[in-house]
Order: structure tokens, then sequence, then C-alpha cells
């Protein structure tokens, strides 16, 4: 049956053949004599080039060179040698032998030798020793640094506050812990280096506006409303920071916070604050730039500070509201990875922070109006002393400015009259710099 | 000897460990290698004859995870993520109470801050035993620290501090190797003459008005400390490597760096601009082909020439306790002309016949590392980091690091218990107490890592590492393994995803040379019974204990000649 079958089917197909139009033939031919071309050409790879062969690949090995770790550094590179500082860094200085007046310290509140934080954390140091043997999470954490913690939060009026144990790292953890690849950042081109870290490393768009211009920010931040409109589910997910500072590192100038709370408003940008050197130094009580504008707190998002320069401490801190600050015990880098404060600088952190509340008036925008006036009798008399043309007025008024004159031989070693050293003295807390 | 690429290395009788203390290496152990290296090397064809280099065994094991208790593990987390959905469904509804912060009403129209999914693992998971982290104490990290006590009325949202302080909880988490975290003793007295000259901040840079003669005395010390030309020191060990590392390499460059490196390599790496590939844990294979790959075949694309090739390891791995194979990477950058960065975080102090850690653990020299980093946190009881290496090298970073010129300078009373520490681990205090700690640390970390073995744990790592990491494996076991020892007066370290892999969670014991055997002993007691209670007892291989074994002259023939 089988066989019958078969044959019948051969008939079919002999039939079919003989009924099927010519170009149907054709065509089939054509496609079976390709197959069979397909079939025997030779394969190819798309490399050009074939592997190397094992001598030839040792033979490279050989003979490549590698750069040298580093390129050398000639003798008389001006950061070379630093200058050696014998003693404490305080008002009066012993730098490489010789006995200074310190301009160039960021020592604000001239708390860095102060007694009562030098008790505060040697108590602390006979309590709990030196170093804190582990990160925040595993057995870190020490009722200092919450005391500190809740202390920074009250001070600033804020809900929360986090503790770095490095000041650089405060700011160049937090922006990385909220922006992330594809959210947009706009910052000032003055920003300081640790913001620049921060950025590059939390790998989002920059987008950097001219310095204290808030036109040019304006500008920008409308370009982006026009890109958003174009593709507004893709700016659902965008996520949008202006990171600025209260005072800038590298000009001295104040930012202008009022406008950027009303863009921030319009354009729905988050703001972060970078206060390092103004936090201690503006406003009435030393709250920082939002008190001497007098801004509701909560209307910046994180406000980050190092307790290095008019805490007088090491460390840094972010403050803000919980919802904001909570996440970086989670995702903030160096909070995370990094072993805590010690305990005795959070003591004297804590001690800084009661010297400011009990005097609100050693806040550096009270005394420098108090000074000011001392510093223009002063000036006649300071025939040998380097020209004070370091102040002058900015967006924000009158402010403390770092200058790139006069100041370089800042080493003032001949003595005047004990009037003016000591009048000069009182403004060792400003930064004149180099 | 045998090696295998997954990392288990070769495994000697139990009894060998005894001959090796403090470096005493005895002859049969140098003629015992070379003898099977001659074995080794018709198995072995490429450059690092593990058996050559190696002066002492390299114990290093890694339990396979038992098959039941993976799938187990995964079940578990399957079950947790059902009932993460259904708890984020019944708070959207509000059913159940919302307990974490929301944004403000003026800024309901932002984008949000948050991803709902990135915070799922978090409001889900560790929120639940989130009582095992971030334990705050009230005395000095020592062998025993006071823990307040805290409780929680609404599963962990919160927490309300009772006023009751826990005392003398062992604590077997604090990176305290050599004992130096204490509050009495000539580093807190040095220190403490030290805050009152000199105050607690320095308020300025380094390349600014900022270094002290401390700095100057201290960077001396550590380059003797290690045997190096020269050195510099950072105020903190993170920022060290994530400042330093762009210094040395940029674009252009290549950085070969270890799967199961720091955060901070991690992130020094990636702010350079340098490419960056990983090799697999420890396996010099990996990094071989890499090597070689990388050279032969230079930049992607472009095919020139890598400018530099840089090896990033650690010295002892603190999530495995593993400690890195120097002998083969150092062979390995010398044949392919590489640098080697060498993060010794946790090693140094902690490993070696003078605690100067893993260079001297192995015996090598230590000009063969071309950056020797580390940190002062862990064995010296302060904070901060250093960079040593050869005069040029430090030259440079003086000029370029990013921290010499924009971050502060460490505090001088920190600087100080650094040098007090340091001196006293070299014995130039006059004192022998150094080197007893140091004994100390190794006896500890071998008797601890023996009984727990014998008790049928899992633990990973070194033999010889002080970082032991005992298997728990199940999400549940986690939060539990954490509470019942903290019941029994144990203060030990759980880890979880996302800083172990999903299945592999586990405790880690990090032993001090300030734990006395009394202490060890109460600790192992009570990890016993919590092992019985949660059956933790997983591993397959028992090794005889040493005991009930009887001396054996054939053993010591065999590695005798």
């Amino acid at each position: 049956m089988a066989t019958v079958a078969e044959q019948w089917v051969l008939v079919e197909m002999v039939q079919a053949l003989y009924e099927a139009p010519a170009y149907h033939l054709i065509l089939e031919g054509i496609l079976i004599l390709w197959i069979i071309r397909l079939l025997f050409s030779k394969t190819y790879k798309l490399q050009e080039r074939s592997d190397l062969t094992v001598k030839e690949k040792e033979e490279l090995i050989e003979e490549w060179q590698p750069e040298p770790l580093v390129p050398p550094v000639s003798k008389d590179h001006p950061a070379l040698n630093y200058n050696i500082v014998s003693g404490p860094p305080s008002h009066n200085i012993v730098v490489n032998g010789k006995e200074c007046i310190n301009f160039a310290s960021f020592n604000f509140l001239g708390l860095l030798d102060n007694p009562r934080l030098k008790a505060a954390a040697l108590a602390s140091l006979k309590k709990c020793g030196v170093g804190t043997c582990g990160p925040r999470g595993f057995y870190g954490t020490f009722d200092v640094h919450l005391d500190l913690e809740d202390r920074l939060a009250k001070f600033m009026k804020t809900e929360e506050a986090i503790i770095y144990s490095y000041g650089f790292a405060t700011i160049a953890s937090a922006i990385p812990a909220y922006s992330k690849r594809g959210d947009i950042v706009f910052v000032d081109k003055a920003a300081c280096f640790a913001i620049q870290k921060g950025l590059q490393a939390s790998r989002s768009d920059i987008k950097l506006f001219n310095h204290n211009d808030m036109d040019d920010l304006q500008r920008l931040l409308k370009e982006q409303e026009i890109e958003d409109q174009k593709n507004p589910r893709k700016a659902r997910v965008t996520r949008r920071f202006i990171v600025v500072e209260g005072l800038y590192m590298n000009t001295g100038t104040i930012c202008p916070l009022p406008e950027l709370v009303k863009l921030k408003y319009r354009y729905k940008a988050r703001i972060f604050l970078e206060e390092s050197l103004s936090f201690g130094v503006l406003g009435e009580h030393g709250r920082g730039v939002t008190e001497h504008f007098g801004i509701d707190i909560d209307d910046i998002d994180l406000i980050s500070a190092n307790m290095e320069n008019s805490l007088a401490s090491i460390g840094g801190f972010c403050c803000g509201r919980s919802f904001v600050i909570d996440h970086q015990r989670l995702s903030g880098q160096g909070y995370c990875f990094s072993a805590s404060l010690p305990p005795l600088l959070a003591a004297a952190a804590i001690e800084a922070l009661n010297i400011m509340e009990e005097n609100p008036a050693l806040g550096l925008w009270s005394q420098w109006n108090k000074q000011k006036r001392n510093w223009r009798k002063l000036r006649p008399q300071s025939a040998g002393w380097p020209r004070p043309c370091c102040f002058s007025l900015g967006p924000g008024g009158l402010s403390p400015r770092n200058t790139q004159t006069d100041l370089s031989h800042c080493t003032v070693s001949h003595r005047g009259p004990a009037g003016t050293r000591q009048g000069v003295t009182r403004w060792c807390g400003y930064r004149l710099s180099i | 000897m045998r090696t295998e690429p997954g990392g288990c290395c070769c495994r000697r009788p139990v009894r060998a460990n005894d001959c090796v203390a403090n470096g005493e290496v005895r002859n049969g152990y140098v003629r015992s290698s070379a003898a099977t290296a001659a074995a080794a090397a018709s198995q072995i064809h490429h450059v690092t004859q593990n058996g050559g280099l190696y002066k002492r065994p390299f114990n290093e094991g890694f339990e396979e995870t038992p098959m039941l208790v993976a799938v187990l593990t995964y079940v578990g987390y399957g079950v947790l993520t059902l009932f993460g959905y259904l708890r984020d469904f019944l708070r959207h509804w509000r059913i159940e109470k919302c307990h974490h912060a929301t944004e403000r009403e003026e800024q309901k129209d932002f984008v949000s801050l948050y991803q709902d999914f990135e915070n799922f693992y978090t409001r889900n998971l560790y929120m639940r035993i989130r009582d095992n982290w971030n334990r705050p104490i009230c005395s000095v990290p020592g062998a025993r620290v006071d823990i307040m006590e805290r409780q929680s009325h609404d599963y962990n949202w919160s927490f309300k501090y009772t006023g009751n302080v826990i005392k003398d909880v062992i604590n077997m988490g604090s990176y305290n190797y050599l004992g130096f975290a204490r509050n009495t003793g000539p580093c807190q007295e040095a220190a403490a003459k030290v805050l009152e000259e000199y105050g607690v901040g320095v308020c300025s840079t380094r390349q600014e008005i900022g270094n002290l003669d401390k700095h100057e005395e201290l960077e001396k010390l550590v380059a003797s400390f290690l045997g190096v030309e020269a050195a510099m020191t950072y105020g903190m060990g993170f920022a060290t490597n994530s400042m330093n590392i762009p210094a040395l390499v940029s674009k252009g460059c290549l950085i070969l760096s270890d799967e199961l490196n720091h955060a901070s390599l991690v992130l020094g790496a990636r702010l350079s601009g340098a490419t960056i590939r990983v090799f697999k844990h420890n396996n010099m294979q990996s990094l071989e082909k890499l090597l070689k790959d990388a050279i032969v075949y230079g930049q992607p694309r472009t095919r020139r020439p890598w400018k530099k090739i840089l090896i990033l390891v650690e010295g002892i791995y603190s999530m495995e306790g593993s400690i890195v194979r120097l002998p083969e990477v150092i062979a390995l950058k010398k044949k392919y002309k590489a640098y080697l960065y060498l993060d010794e975080a946790h090693s140094i102090g902690a490993l070696g016949p003078t605690g100067r850690g893993v260079v001297d653990y192995f015996g090598l020299d230590p000009e063969d590392v071309d950056i020797m980093m580390g940190t002062f946190t862990k064995s010296f009881g302060a904070s901060g980091g250093y960079i040593g290496g050869k005069k040029e090298l430090i030259d440079y970073l003086r000029t370029h690091s990013h921290s010499a010129v924009y971050a502060t300078s460490p505090s001088p009373p920190v600087v100080e218990q650094i040098v007090t520490s340091m001196k006293c681990i070299m014995g130039q205090d006059g004192t022998t107490l150094g080197k007893e700690c140091i004994q100390q640390l190794a006896e500890n970390v071998r008797y601890f890592r023996r009984r727990l073995k014998n008790m049928g744990f899992i633990i990973y790592g070194n033999e010889d590492s002080p970082v032991v990491p005992l298997m728990l494996y199940m999400p549940a076991k986690i939060g539990a393994f954490g509470r019942e020892m903290l019941k029994r007066n144990i203060g030990v370290v759980v880890v979880g995803f996302p800083a172990t892999p999903i299945i592999e969670s586990r405790a880690r014991f990090c032993l001090s040379a300030a734990h006395t055997k009394e202490m060890l002993d109460t600790a192992l007691k009570e990890i016993d019974e919590v092992g019985d209670l949660l059956h933790l007892k997983y591993s397959r291989h028992r090794s005889v204990p040493l005991l009930d074994r009887p001396f054996d002259e054939t053993t010591y023939e065999e590695t005798e000649d």
C-alpha cells in the first residue's frame, strides 16, 4: 500500500510540474542554484585581521612600554614644599620658624584655640578614645554623633541633619545620592572643587550658568522647559537641581538666594545650597545665607556645610527635611562606606555650636559691621601693611572678599605699635587669602 | 598543590597551621613547596608557579552554597517581595499607615526625588531588620562596648531610646584589630597632650597653612613603618582613594580592578576617567588574561597602546575575609609592566609577623608595590589614610592630589594617636606591647576560625584573616542572628544585599587583640547555641578537630622532603 501511495504522490508531483507556469519554474530553479552556490562558497570572517600568533603576542608584550607612573615634578614647583607650621595654627602662628599673624586660615569665628572646645574634646577623648573603628552602620554611631546631628538640626531649624567625617566628602557624596544619570543639574560656573567632583560622580547632565547671573540661569531653565514640552514623558522622570554656594570659595561673593527661590518654584527645580563658608558667618545668628536673606529654610531642599571653617572642627553636615536627608543614610557613599567622625571632633563641634548660640554677636557679619570703623582707622597707620583692597560690594551687599593681591606675603613679621597689632589680630578671623 | 580557578586553594592538613606562627617558617615548608612546584609546573605553564612564590601555605576556602539552602533563600526573598508589594498596595490605598516622610505640599508637582522601585528594598526588606544596624554606643569601641538600648513600637520605622545602656557587650563588630581603641594608656595620654597644645581643628588645607609639624613627623614615621621612601597622609581613608586615583591615572589608561573592591576604589577609578576592566575575585588567570589582551589589543577601537595599566587590589577583602594573592600579582605585574595599587585598609597592622601588612605577611619587598595605600581607622584606632611609595610618587601627589589642595588636613590629636600607636607597633616606645598584640591577634584568629569550622558553620576566607564571615544565607536569619546574639550580650555585624550577593548574606566577626580567650570562648558558646537554634550549621566538610588526631609521623615525612 505504501508504494502505491508513494507512486501516487510522485505522479501528482510530476503533473504539478507540467502544469506550473514557466516563470514559477524558472524562479525556483534560480533559487535552488543560489542555495547550492551559497552552500559551497567559502565562509568569511568579519574581522579583517586574522588572530595573532602566540609569538606575535609575546613580542607585543615585550615591546610595550608604559608611561612612568607619575611625571617628574620639578624641584621648584611652588606647591612641592609646604610651609611647616610649628605649634597651634591659631591667630599667632609660627610658619617656617617665623612668627606671623595668621591671615590664611578659615578660622572665621576664632574658635580654633578656644579653651572650652579643647575641654569638651578632652572629656570625649577620656570617655571614648580617639577613633570610632567602624562606619556608622557597624557600631560606629556614638551618642555624640546623634547629639551633634540633633543640635545642628535645631540650630538650623530643619528637621534632620546628617554628619560626615570629612568636609570635602559632604557635598561630594550628597549630590550623587540624589542626582543620577539622566538628571539635570544647573550649577554656577564658579562652583568649588568638591561640588565639581560630586557632579562628576553623579553622571548627570551639567548645565553651567555664569557666576551669579540669574538671567543666564533663567535662560537655561527656559530652554530646558522647551525641551520638556517636546518630550513630556522623559520630562516627567528627569529630576532638576540647582547647585549654588552661599558664599563662593572662588570669588567671595554671595549668591542671590531670593531670586533663586523664585526660579525654583517657577521651573520646578530643587536647590542644593553649599554653605561651607557662609555657615557661622552670614545671618544674624550665623545660620547662613538663608537667615541673611530672611528665607524660609524649608524652601531650600538641602543645605550642606562643613564644620572645618566656623566650627573649627573637622567634618561636614547636611541638613534639611527628613524626606531628603534620610535617603543619604543608605546612599551617601561617604557616610555608609567610611568610618564615622571621631567623637572628640564631634564634641568640639557641639561646644562650638554652644558658643555660637550663646553669643550671636560672635557672628562675622555683626563683627564686620562693628570693626569696619576700626579697620578704616587702622589704614593710615599701616604704611607697612598690605592694602586692604579686599572688601568690595557684591550683589548681596558688603562681603569679605577673597583677593589675589598684596597679601601674597601675608606672613607679616614686623611689629607695629601694640594697638595696631591687636586691632589687626581681631581681624584674623577673616580670610584674606593669597 | 593545586589551584582551582574559583579561588579555592590548596587544602593542607589542619596541623600545618601550627608551624607557621608569626613568620617562623620551618624549613620543611619552603622545601615542600619547591618539590611540589616541580609537579605543579607541568600543569601550570604560566609565569606564576604557585609553589615557588609562596613561602607559607595559602589556605583560603569558599565552600559552595548547599543547593537546598540556595533554593530556600530564593523562596524566602520571593515571599518577602510578594508581601512587599502587598504592603505597598495597602499603603497606597491608605489602609495601612504610612510611616515614612513625604514630600512637601508646595513641591508635590515637582518631579519626584526618588523612584518608587529604588526604595522598594529599603521599605520592605531593610526596614524589618533595621535594628541590627546603626546601633548607637556610648563607650570606647574596645573589646567590650556599651550599647544604648532602643525600642521601636512601629516595626522599626522609628526608634526611642529607653535610657538604659546594655553594658559590656562583647564587641565583635568594630575594626579594632590590635586593640588600640582605648580611652586610657599612652596613646590616649599623648593625644590629650597634643589636644591641649594644638587644639582640635586646623581650618586650612595642606598646601596652604594647614601643614603642621605633626603631619611631617607622621609622614616620616609612616614611610619608615612601611619600608618605603616617602608617604603622605590624608584626613579620610575613603577620600584617599577617591581623590588620589584620579591624580594617578586619566583617560587613556587602563584600570584592572578586582570584582569585590571597596566602593572608594570604584569611585576613584570612575572619577579618573580611565577605562575599567574587572577581573574575577582573586583569580590570577582572569587577571593575566586581561593583562595580555590589554597589551596585545590596545585601546578599544583605536588600537592605540595603553598609557598605563594600574591593578587595583585590596590586602584583605572585608566582606569575604580573603587575602590577595600578592606574590602572584607582583609576578604578573613585573612581567606585564603594570603598576600595582594595594589598598591595605584592613590588613595593615593586622597581618604579618611585624604588623606591616600583607607585604610582610608574604615576606615580599615593599618596593615591589608601586602604591601602598592604607587607612589608620582599623588597626591604629584613629582616622585617616595614607599613601606610601617612591619619592617621585609622593612628590607628585603633594603637588597634584586633590586632597592636598582642597581638603582640610588631619586633626592634631588624631595624628598623635597614629604616631603613638605606630611607634608602639614598631617597638619604638621601648615596650613589647606591639609585638604581643600582633601575636595575640594571630592566635585569636586561628583559634576562633578553627573552632567555628569545627562546629560546622560555613566560614569564608583565608585562615589567617581577622575578618571572619559566617554564612547565613536566608534573609530572616540575618535579623534573627543579630537579635539573638545581642540578647546574649554579644554584638555582631550582619550583612545582606546589596553589600553581598543576594543569597550570600553573612555575619561578619572582626577579631581583636583585645579579645581574651575567655571572651572568645563565651562568644563561641553563644554562637554555637544560636547556630543550633537557627540551623546555621550548613557545612558538609567537617574537619577532624586537632585534639582528636594523633600525632602522625608519616604526615611530617611527606612534607619534610
